[in-house]
């Protein structure tokens, strides 16, 4: 299993040859060869996994020199923050890395006596899966990145942002490694690390350009995230000296059966993962974090490291059901799933449409994971698989669209289909693999309604219910944008997405597709097992029956509309005028005025944004969840202590 | 049902009129006449009307807006002019700003004199409109199956 | 087997029943308004017609967009009558929902955009009411089966009395009546023409009508499935119930105005959280 090491380091020391190698040609190379090794090496993983027949694997018991060098590297990193603090005067900051740390630091070199259950990495179905989504998302996304950055750096509107590929690059990769780590680490004290690792990547890849409002964006990620590894970091040293292991399996197991201190940790990390996945209030730094350049916005804050949150969550879960834990992120993931799709429908800024719904969906993965049984936790799941695939597409294809059109506002993109045809057909794909029926999203909501009423969670199926209601409203009418008859009449754009652009979105546009078209089998053959792994019983929340009546409708979705297209394409059917009254002057996009003057059309969706605004609602929406927190926190640590 | 249409459906357009007449094209949908009873609608929309039904005579400003609204029917149509004015200008013919009557910008099938016409004219008026559907609707269904 | 023949029948016999109900609303409505009214099968008339005419569109894709809306709306139908997932249903019905929206916005008219966007809006605000159904059936029952749900014991309206209000005043908008006739005025010469249809006309006017009426005998259906159960008297039951909404929606249809979509959202959402949320956290303490 010598390639669990090699994932966590490889990408770390490509990281390093990025930073030194300045041929942008090398560099791409490079870049493309090892994000191939990265993929390939993930795939090397999963066959040896399978070979030894899909059980769990705790590897590396002894390692003492590895957790001197983590913690070399912890300190290494306190360093950087505390330096950059300063340097751009936000002090302050630099406490939430240097607390922590110490901590860290002096439980592990001082602390009590600890006992080391199992290895420090463990594999099983639900790290098999994080792999996966990381290095495959993640590898293409690199593909991706060398083109998208060639062209960003090209394009008239970013010419004041100095040309750092190197450095880049190197994040993305130092990224990769990290996320390998974390989601293969057993120990939590390596969690620890990589996860401050991640939140340090995503910091500095925010503030990437440099500018004002790019370096305050940058900050507001970085005290969030570190707020949420100091509440990990709390929780690992408290569980450490209460209980004298830092396992995290140990944890789970040790809460399940009641253990105070363990429920206190269990807590305690359950905030830290609400941070990480963008979860109210700390919901804005992932909307800040969009001045990023798309590949980071795609890879960070979409595809893979909100996912930490959820992947810590869905670990924990079987201790947080049926607890006050369960019931605090249930309700916080509940609300901003609610919440935020209002607010995504405010927006016109395709990114942060992204964004808002990204946390929208996070929020629903969130209180499936708080609800902690196998069947939300199934449903969780598949929410994460789609997720990650169709929002990567969808980050992608939007910063193509940007390259190419100059702007991504949804109402520019007004018949994108006759304008950019390839993109416009890659971003349905995307948007319907988030909510449409039969496809995948749809299902896992379907999950967590039935789910939910099986545990009788009023407030959650309010949430779930008025939430789905208000999700399609904002996918739809993008979807409607993109399809319009152009305001430009015909006029195409020229298309300058690269080639190793249009490979990544083509391979993100197939697994879609295929992941829609194999759920079953793959909800038979993967998540099952996962579940029941996690929960000693699992039993699919939707029958075979149903699943295949899905594909069904899937066929169906997918044929009607070719047939149908297909068939009518023959037909003579004579075309007429829109109707304007009567005065239209003869294109359809512009009419006869009052003063016999020709005016020009230009239709905008319906946004709300006075009512429903973000500006309106994100404030009060923090203050609520804030308390409920706070409120929930006290009631949790009043029983943990007394 | 057979060829003949039982569902003329209308587009009422107001030329240059006095109102009158329109008011009377109104009037055959209340109560009283309830021209519905012959499956007339008043759709408002060409690309659904069977019928147009042009109260006023033509303006210079509004001839370019009828022949618009009558290429946006779909075929089989009919146009009935309802009134003198429509049907020849009226009163109004000698106005600098008027052209004539609707026949000097599109078909007129049907003419409904009358200053303003009577309900019952109007109505008599829709059912020759419909008569002269259906002989349209014939002709292009036996073309259609010739192609 | 009765399911098959059932489904069967549905594909069949839907357009006859919805066309039949449109006859007797525009029927009883010009009754309530002192008319005559048009023969009971005006509808067929008008939609024989409409399919005789000379095709004619706006955009090519309108065609097929319609199509694949009018096929999805049927198999919404026919998914409910094989006794399969309520949900389902209702997500399948969405997807036929968001294929008419797409015609509604691809000839990029002013008028149909509007109708469109209000369509969109509708659905937003029908939804919660439709789901809140579901569940309710659900926890009455203990099965979103619909044949399950049909061949319960009792009657699920028992135990869903707000649920059943919260569905009929989401009918009004799924039905586009008047108040909540926003997308398409069906009485005509209103401010947006005729709303998300004033691009449609002849072939693609007659499979809009068409699908509406498959449309109408499913919601028709969903009500008659809140009396159903066991006893196949319930049967008769249920048909007296759905005549009696029908004629509700009628009544409602002819004595109200148009409101504005600000009003529809917050009568609609209230409604719906009042009766049907009450009604849901008493089922979940009940039950």
């Amino acid at each position: 299993m010598a390639v669990i090491p090699f994932l966590i380091i490889f990408p770390l020391v490509i990281s390093l040859i990025m930073y030194c190698t300045r041929v942008n040609k090398v560099r791409n190379l490079i870049a493309y060869i090892s994000s191939v090794v990265i993929m390939a090496s993930v795939l090397v993983l999963v066959v040896l996994w399978c070979k030894k027949g899909m059980e769990p694997i705790t590897l590396y018991y002894e390692t003492e020199v590895v957790d001197k060098v983590i913690l070399l590297a912890e300190f290494l990193l306190m360093i950087i923050v505390t330096y950059l603090s300063f340097k751009y005067k936000r002090a302050w900051v630099s406490l939430l890395s240097i607390c922590p740390t110490l901590l860290i630091a002096y439980y592990e070199l001082f602390g009590p006596e600890r006992q080391q259950f199992a290895g420090h990495i463990y594999i099983d179905h639900l790290s098999i899966l994080m792999c996966i989504i990381v290095g495959l998302i993640g590898g293409l996304i690199v593909i991706y990145a060398v083109g998208y950055m060639h062209g960003y750096h090209h394009s008239p509107h970013h010419s004041n942002v100095e040309d750092r590929r190197y450095y880049f690059f190197s994040l993305l990769f130092i990224f990769l490694g990290a996320m390998f780590g974390f989601v293969l680490s057993e120990n939590l004290l390596w969690i620890d690390f990589f996860w401050e690792m991640t939140s340090i990547c995503s910091f500095l890849l925010i503030g990437y350009t440099r500018e004002p409002e790019a370096i305050k964006n940058s900050f507001r990620a970085l005290w969030m995230n570190l707020l949420g590894g100091c509440a990990l970091a709390i929780a690992i040293v408290y569980f450490g000296t209460k209980l004298g292991c830092v396992d995290l399996h140990m944890l789970v197991s040790t809460a399940i059966l009641g253990s105070k201190p363990a429920s206190l940790a269990v807590s305690l990390i359950a905030i830290a993962a609400l941070t990480k996945a963008a979860q109210l209030p700390f919901s804005t730094w992932l909307i800040g974090a969009m001045v990023a350049p798309t590949p980071s916005s795609a890879l960070l804050h979409s595809a893979t490291m909100v996912k930490a949150g959820i992947y810590i969550l869905l670990r924990l879960a079987p201790a947080m059901s049926e607890t006050q834990t369960g019931t605090m992120i249930a309700l916080v993931g509940g609300f901003t799933f609610l919440l935020t799709s209002f607010m995504a429908i405010a927006q016109s800024d395709g990114k942060k449409v992204l964004a808002f719904s990204t946390i929208s969906n996070l929020g629903l993965m969130v209180a499936c994971a708080g609800v902690g049984t196998p069947e939300t936790v199934w449903a969780a799941i598949f929410l994460m698989m789609f997720h990650a695939i169709s929002k990567s597409l969808l980050f992608q294809d939007v910063g193509a669209t940007e390259n190419a059109l100059g702007s991504r506002d949804v109402e520019d993109m007004h018949g994108l289909l006759y304008m950019l045809p390839k993109l416009a057909i890659f971003m349905f794909i995307g948007i319907a693999g988030m909510f449409l029926a039969p496809f995948g999203m749809l299902i896992s909501k379907w999950a967590a309604l039935k789910a939910s009423v099986d545990e009788r969670n009023i407030i959650l199926v309010f949430f779930i219910i008025f939430g789905s209601a208000t999700t399609s409203f904002y996918w739809t009418k993008w979807m409607g944008k993109i399809i319009s008859h152009s305001h430009l009449n015909g006029r195409q754009i020229k298309d300058k997405t690269k080639k190793n652009e249009m490979i990544s979105l083509t391979i993100h546009a197939v697994l879609m597709i295929a992941l829609c078209a194999l759920f079953p089998l793959l909800s038979e053959v993967f998540v099952n097992p996962l579940v029941n792994q996690m929960f000693g019983s699992s039993q699919n929340v939707l029958s075979d029956k149903i699943l295949f009546t899905l594909i069904i409708i899937i066929l169906v979705v997918f044929a009607v509309p070719f047939l149908a297209y297909q068939s009518g394409k023959h037909q003579t059917q004579e075309l007429k005028l829109s109707y304007m009254n009567g005065v239209n002057t003869g294109d359809n996009r512009a009419f006869t005025d009052s003063f016999g003057e020709d005016k020009t059309l230009w239709l905008s969706n319906f946004y709300f944004h006075k009512i429903i605004g973000s500006r309106k609602l994100m404030f009060p929406s923090q203050i609520l969840t804030l308390a409920v927190i706070i409120v929930m926190m006290c009631m949790i640590i009043g029983g943990a202590l007394l | 049902m057979g060829k003949v249409s039982k569902s003329p459906w209308l587009l009422h357009y107001d030329g240059s009129s006095c109102n009158g007449c329109d008011i009377e094209v109104l009037a055959c949908l209340t109560p009283v006449y309830d021209a519905e009873r012959l499956g007339v609608m008043n759709t408002g929309d060409p690309m659904q009307a069977d019928i147009l039904v042009i109260t006023g005579g033509i303006n210079s400003q509004n001839q370019a807006t009828v022949k618009q609204l009558y290429d946006q029917m779909a075929d089989p149509k009919v146009v009935v002019a309802i009134g003198v004015c429509a049907c020849t200008g009226g009163v109004f013919k000698e106005c600098y700003n008027i052209l004539g009557g609707v026949d000097t910008t599109i078909p007129v099938d049907v003419y409904v004199p009358g200053c303003a016409a009577r309900p019952q004219a109007i109505i008599d008026g829709i059912i020759k409109g419909v008569e002269i559907y259906n002989e349209r609707a014939a002709k292009l269904e036996s073309k259609g199956g010739n192609q | 087997m009765i399911k098959v023949i059932l489904t069967i029948c549905y594909i069949l016999l839907a357009p006859l029943i919805g066309g039949l109900l449109d006859g007797l609303d525009r029927k009883i409505s010009a009754r309530m308004q002192r008319r005559v009214g048009p023969p009971l099968l005006q509808p067929f008339y008008d939609v024989s017609k409409l399919l005789r005419k000379k095709p004619t569109a706006v955009a090519n894709s309108q065609n097929f967009l319609l199509i694949s809306y009018m096929v999805l709306m049927i198999l919404t139908g026919a998914f409910f009558f094989a006794g399969t997932d309520l949900l389902m249903c209702f997500f399948v019905m969405s997807t036929a929902a968001t294929f008419l929206y797409f015609a509604g916005v691809v000839t990029s008219s002013p008028y149909a955009s509007i109708g469109a966007q209000r369509e969109l809006l509708a659905m937003m605000v029908y939804e919660p009411a439709v789901l809140f159904s579901c569940v309710g059936f659900y926890l009455a029952t203990g099965s979103f089966n619909v044949s399950e749900i049909a061949m319960s014991n009792k009657s699920a309206i028992i135990y869903l009395p707000g649920f059943f209000v919260a569905f009929v005043f989401i009918l009004t908008i799924k039905m586009r009546k008047s108040p909540f006739d926003l997308a398409t005025s069906h009485h005509p010469n209103q401010e947006i023409v005729k709303g998300i249809t004033t691009d449609i006309g002849t072939r693609n006017l007659a499979i809009f009508t068409i699908t509406e009426w498959y449309e109408n005998v499913f919601l028709m259906a969903v009500v008659g499935l809140f009396i159903a159960n066991k006893n196949l008297i319930s049967i008769i039951g249920a048909v007296i119930v759905i005549l009696l909404v029908y004629f509700l929606e009628i009544l409602i249809d002819n004595t109200s105005a148009r409101v504005k979509w600000q009003t529809m959202l917050k009568t609609t959402w209230i409604v719906t959280i009042l009766f049907a949320g009450v009604n849901l956290i008493i089922l979940m303490i009940v039950k």
